[in-house]
């Protein structure tokens, strides 16, 4: 029986891993993440953080283990689906060339809905960039291109949230503005969040829980502040 | 000047042949300075195609007496070859051979099949194989240039395929942009020849059709006949092995294949 309460998680890894060639890139992972929480995931360089993000979205497929979200095998569920309810935003925004706009209105147009005016204005005005949808994304700065790229994740209407490592390529101002407009997205939301970062002040920021990784493995887990303090 | 030094037609030949590949040595050698190695490459390329159109033209001096059929043998042996050769220019996609050689199946079978069944192209196996084969050489350039092309620009856009399959993209919608400027930039041989035939180039099949006593009309109007069934062949081949190739580049949960350093 598993050992793990599953009540009100809405991501749940067992046993995740995944070994390419003679590398273990993720080994053994179990955590689970209930709705509305924000779980950071901290560790070094090579620790397996973003290979653990990358399973967790299905883009890489795990070796042994699995996922479920919102209690069903994730491998049960239809890739397009699986990455629609858990959108990730990634460490560099890779655009698509044309408008903002035009941006935000990808991931539903997969689905062939179209998202209206009000829907886009809307989307721009929570990451602080009204009036941008007309802008054609080649004349963005990098903190306002990370923004359209969390729009256009919103705009997929995730359950949960993967964000991998998204304030890492921008400067300092930037960052803390992408920052301050994740938490405040995460809070009014109550969005659930899987935040990926080596800043282990900005994982204390964010979340309320935090695993630690070292060499594909978890080594520590709990509350924020104890296990960085550990 | 090498016909005054050897009056022997295969001494002639050879001479030829060293003189044309000296050139070709310039081209390495210059490429070698500026840190390009073809050395290798280029060298094995024109050894082997020195030794391949000699032994090819044996066979078709043998094909000459043989029934037509078997020219149908021949051709499909080439499909099979050139599909080989342009696998090669896709490395670390799965099934690339299958697809390339199924592909230019398609595409030049396809156009020598119908135009042969028009009487465009004579059923005589010294007309059939040779143009056959100009069609293939031409199907299998363009497939190894649009699979080449598809496989670097997967490599340089990973990030944006993968951000388009996270934002619940289908896989192959995923490749839409890449697969198009693949298929248009190897048409781009096919479409200059037609746009230059005759101003930039006199094709050899016509020069060849002068001299055995064809109209001078006829033989020109037939090297465009020649070039637009080489660019039909062509277009075929690259529209069908880019449309096939997208399944091969992922796997069944839609996850790419295709990763720099793997």
């Amino acid at each position: 029986m598993n050992t793990l309460s599953t009540t009100n998680s809405v991501l749940r890894t067992e046993h995740l891993g995944r070994v390419v060639g003679d590398k273990t890139l993720v080994a053994d992972v179990t955590f689970r993440v209930r709705a509305g929480e924000v779980v950071a995931i901290v560790g070094p360089s090579g620790a397996g953080k973003s290979s653990l993000l990358r399973l967790l979205n299905r883009l890489d497929e795990p070796t042994s283990g699995t996922v479920f979200v919102e209690g069903a095998d994730y491998k049960q569920i239809p890739p397009q689906e699986l990455r629609r309810k858990l959108g990730m935003v990634t460490q560099r925004p890779f655009l698509f060339p044309g408008t903002v706009a035009d941006n935000l209105r990808y991931g539903p147009g997969q689905r062939g809905k179209t998202l209206t005016d009000a829907a886009v204005a809307d989307l721009l005005g929570k990451v602080g960039l009204n009036g941008y949808g007309s802008r054609n994304v080649a004349n963005l700065s990098g903190g306002e291109a990370q923004r359209v790229s969390v729009a256009r994740t919103l705009a997929n209407s995730p359950i949960v949230l993967l964000l991998d490592e998204p304030t890492s390529a921008l400067d300092e101002a930037s960052k803390l503005g992408v920052e301050g407009l994740l938490q405040d997205i995460v809070r009014d939301q109550q969005l659930t969040c899987v935040v990926v970062t080596h800043d282990v002040g900005q994982a204390a920021r964010l979340a309320a829980r935090a695993l630690v990784m070292e060499s594909g493995r978890i080594v520590r887990q709990g509350d924020v502040r104890e296990v960085l303090h550990a | 000047m090498l016909k005054w030094l050897f009056h022997d037609q295969l001494q002639l030949g050879l001479a030829q042949s060293a003189a044309a590949g000296l050139a070709a040595m310039v081209v390495i050698l210059l490429a070698r300075k500026r840190g390009i190695h073809l050395e290798s490459d280029a060298l094995i390329a024109m050894v082997r195609g020195l030794i391949q159109i000699i032994a090819v033209g044996s066979i078709l001096l043998i094909l000459l007496r043989a029934p037509r059929w078997t020219a149908v043998f021949l051709l499909i042996a080439m499909i099979v070859a050139a599909g080989a050769t342009s696998a090669r220019r896709a490395q670390g996609i799965p099934d690339a051979f299958k697809v390339s050689a199924w592909s230019i199946a398609c595409g030049a079978g396809s156009v020598i099949a119908i135009m042969t069944w028009l009487g465009v192209i004579d059923t005589a196996i010294t007309a059939l194989v040779p143009v056959g084969s100009m069609l293939i050489a031409n199907a299998m350039n363009t497939n190894g240039l649009a699979l080449n092309r598809l496989r670097g620009d997967v490599l340089a856009h990973v990030g944006e395929i993968e951000t388009a399959l996270a934002l619940g993209a289908e896989a192959r919608s995923s490749l839409d942009p890449y697969v198009q400027s693949a298929y248009e930039a190897s048409l781009i041989p096919a479409i200059d020849s037609l746009r230059s035939l005759g101003i930039v180039w006199i094709p050899g099949l016509m020069a060849g059709m002068l001299l055995s006593g064809a109209r001078p009309v006829y033989a020109a109007v037939y090297q465009f006949v020649v070039l637009a069934m080489i660019f039909a062949a062509s277009g075929i081949t690259s529209l069908v092995s880019t449309f096939l190739i997208r399944t091969h580049l992922f796997t069944s949960a839609e996850q790419l294949l295709l990763q720099p350093g793997r």
